[in-house]
């Protein structure tokens, strides 16, 4: 019943959903008595891979054919088959990233395996079963799933599980060859474009997000939301209206059909919280509502609250969140 | 042009969600059935490119007989055609085994759906009819166009960017937004749709991999705590030392 997480790099390192599954899968090893081993493929260094190890990693298959650095699906799913044929894993790992759940789905199709994306627990295996529990309608619920194929695939959904790290253990770094060819390249991008988000993190990978919405009032004020954001470490997300007006483009829209987020700290600035919205946003684990309307409804879904507006409120938080000590 | 686009039939987007026997099941009481609103961007640009290039667009449900309003709604924003299958979709894999049946032999040039449905957010049948069918998925594509008569040039998110791909025909996509602006019925679609061809066939085999064995909800939030806009600033503190999230 061997465990394989696949891993994800990005500018060399290994991308914080990518830990989480390795954390993840490793825990499943355990449950099951057995061992994870991880397998990488993509722009990541065999130093960063050696850290895996602290997530309870022991051994990574690491493909380092240089065109793997650019994701295609059909390529990475021959890498990842050779490696679970290799390995006789029966359990797969991965993040829920768009990367992730594509080739989480061929590779299900591949291996007639069960898929269940969106995870946020790990999986109850009494009486032969194994079941894990998914987020589904839009976060508005939760539902548990069997996976009753023999081969079992599971895409962690991000910030779900909170990562303990065991320090000082590293994990072997073995080079391994699915040996890919040209033809596995031919839906192979022709160009990819990474967003300039100012240094900060991609919203999907952020802990913390800072999302403006109508309540803005235009553009031009969107510093206040960047500037917090800034001070904070944060990603900068926004409403529907808000990206449908082209004060922000698209991919920072959040909610039922925007990007789905879940940090540990989600910051509503002039954002009434329509159901739409919550959708996206609710399962972040502490929700902060800046709204000049006490009516507004975000404030039901909200740990911390302040009413007033925000041209004199978020300048305030601003300062205050540059005084910090980081 | 002979393209393909899947729609799902879901519970509107401002719907309260229940369950029903043990939690069991949805409770469909009340709930107002949509076009998944993902699905509605391919459906647009499948038509947009249809008036453009000529060709056809046909509608596919994998659903029961209660999803026949949406469909015809499909229609009557111009759709030419639709096919249901006629089976409770019991999950991705089994959903998508109908659609690559379908598809098999139907020869469509591209077929089109939405990144995700916005009830069971599984976000994979378009890979997996990709791999079912042997021909690429390219997904979620916020963009879609033709280079030529056996090419089409596509951008799809990828997380911190996006990336420009070119592939031949026939191929998978799955749509989202700002790919275009959705269509909303006008009466004369409304009335053309009435006589549009709805063909109903039965499964093609293709067995589920998964069963949901139960539903729950969220935990209710503890209730809110308001600060003072006057001392805003304490807020920076509590979210440090009272929440731990700075
Ligand atoms: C099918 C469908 C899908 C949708 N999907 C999404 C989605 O994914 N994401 C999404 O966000 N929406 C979505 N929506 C839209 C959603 O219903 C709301 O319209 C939207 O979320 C409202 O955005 P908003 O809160 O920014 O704007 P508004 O509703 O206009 O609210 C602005 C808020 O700002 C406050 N405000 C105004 N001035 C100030 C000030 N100076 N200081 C502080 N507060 C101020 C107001 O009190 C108000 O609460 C969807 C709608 C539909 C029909």
């Amino acid at each position: 019943m061997s465990v394989l997480v696949f891993v994800e790099g990005l500018h060399g390192e290994i991308k914080k959903s990518s830990l989480e599954a390795a954390f993840y899968g490793s825990q499943v090893a355990q449950s099951l008595g057995t061992t994870a081993t991880a397998v990488a493929i993509g722009d990541v260094t065999e130093d960063a891979l050696t850290k895996l190890g602290a997530q309870g990693i022991s051994k990574v298959l690491f493909d380092a054919d240089e065109r793997l650095k650019q994701f295609v699906a059909e390529a990475y799913v021959k890498v990842i088959a050779k490696a679970v044929a290799q390995e006789g894993a029966k359990v797969l790992v991965f993040a829920h990233s768009n990367i992730g759940a594509a080739v989480g789905s061929r590779l299900a199709v591949r291996l007639n395996g069960s898929l269940a994306t969106n995870v946020t627990s790990l999986p109850k295996t009494d009486g032969g079963s194994f079941v894990v529990t998914r987020s589904v309608f839009s976060g508005k619920a939760f539902a548990d799933v069997n996976l009753y194929a023999e081969v079992k695939i599971i895409a962690v959904q991000k910030n779900s599980f909170e990562l303990t790290s065991q320090e000082g253990n590293t994990a072997s770094v073995e080079r391994f060859s699915a040996e890919v060819s040209d033809a596995d390249f031919g839906a192979a991008p022709k160009e990819t474009v990474l967003l300039d988000t100012g240094g900060s993190v991609p919203l999907q990978e952020a802990e913390i997000v800072v999302s403006g919405g109508r309540g803005l009032k235009g553009p031009e004020n969107w510093h206040l939301v960047e500037d917090l954001a800034k001070a904070l470490g944060a990603a900068t997300a926004c409403s529907k209206p808000v990206s449908d007006m082209d004060w922000r483009p698209h991919h920072e829209h959040v909610g039922q059909t925007g990007i789905t987020v879940s940090p540990n700290l989600y910051i509503a600035i002039g954002i009434s919280g329509a159901i739409q919205h919550l959708a996206g946003v609710n399962s972040s684990k502490v929700i902060v509502v800046i709204n000049k309307d006490a009516e507004a409804p975000f404030f039901k879904a909200a740990d911390y609250g302040i009413v007033g507006d925000a041209f004199e409120v978020v300048p305030k938080l601003i300062e205050a969140a540059k005084a910090l000590d980081k | 042009m002979k393209i393909l686009v899947c729609i799902s039939n879901v519970p509107d987007t401002t719907s309260k969600i229940n369950f029903t026997g043990d939690n069991k099941e949805f409770d469909k009481n009340g709930v107002q059935f949509v076009i998944n609103p993902w699905d509605e961007y391919a459906l647009t640009r499948a038509i947009e490119l249809k008036e453009a290039k000529g060709g056809s667009v046909t509608v596919l449900n994998v659903g029961e007989a209660d999803a026949e309003p949406n469909i015809r709604k499909a229609l009557a924003i111009g759709a030419d055609d639709a096919i249901r299958v006629n089976a409770h979709p019991k999950d991705a894999f089994f959903v998508a085994a109908q659609i690559a049946a379908v598809a098999k032999d139907g020869g469509y040039d591209m077929i089109l759906m939405g990144r995700e449905s916005i009830d069971y957010n599984g976000f994979q049948v378009h890979n997996m009819v990709g791999e079912m069918l042997g021909i690429p998925s390219v997904t979620p594509a916020f963009k879609l166009d033709m280079v030529d008569d056996s090419t089409a040039r596509l951008e799809k998110e990828i997380e911190g960017g996006k990336e420009v791909v070119e592939v031949k025909l026939p191929f998978v996509a799955s749509a989202q937004q700002p790919m275009c602006e959705p269509r909303i019925p006008n009466m004369r679609g409304i009335m053309t749709a009435r006589t549009k061809p709805l063909k109903v066939v039965e499964p093609a085999g293709g067995e589920a991999k998964s069963e949901y064995v139960s539903f729950s909800k969220p935990e209710k939030k503890g209730g809110v705590r308001m600060i003072d806009a006057d001392n805003a600033a304490e807020l920076i503190s509590l979210l440090r030392n009272e929440a731990k999230v700075l």
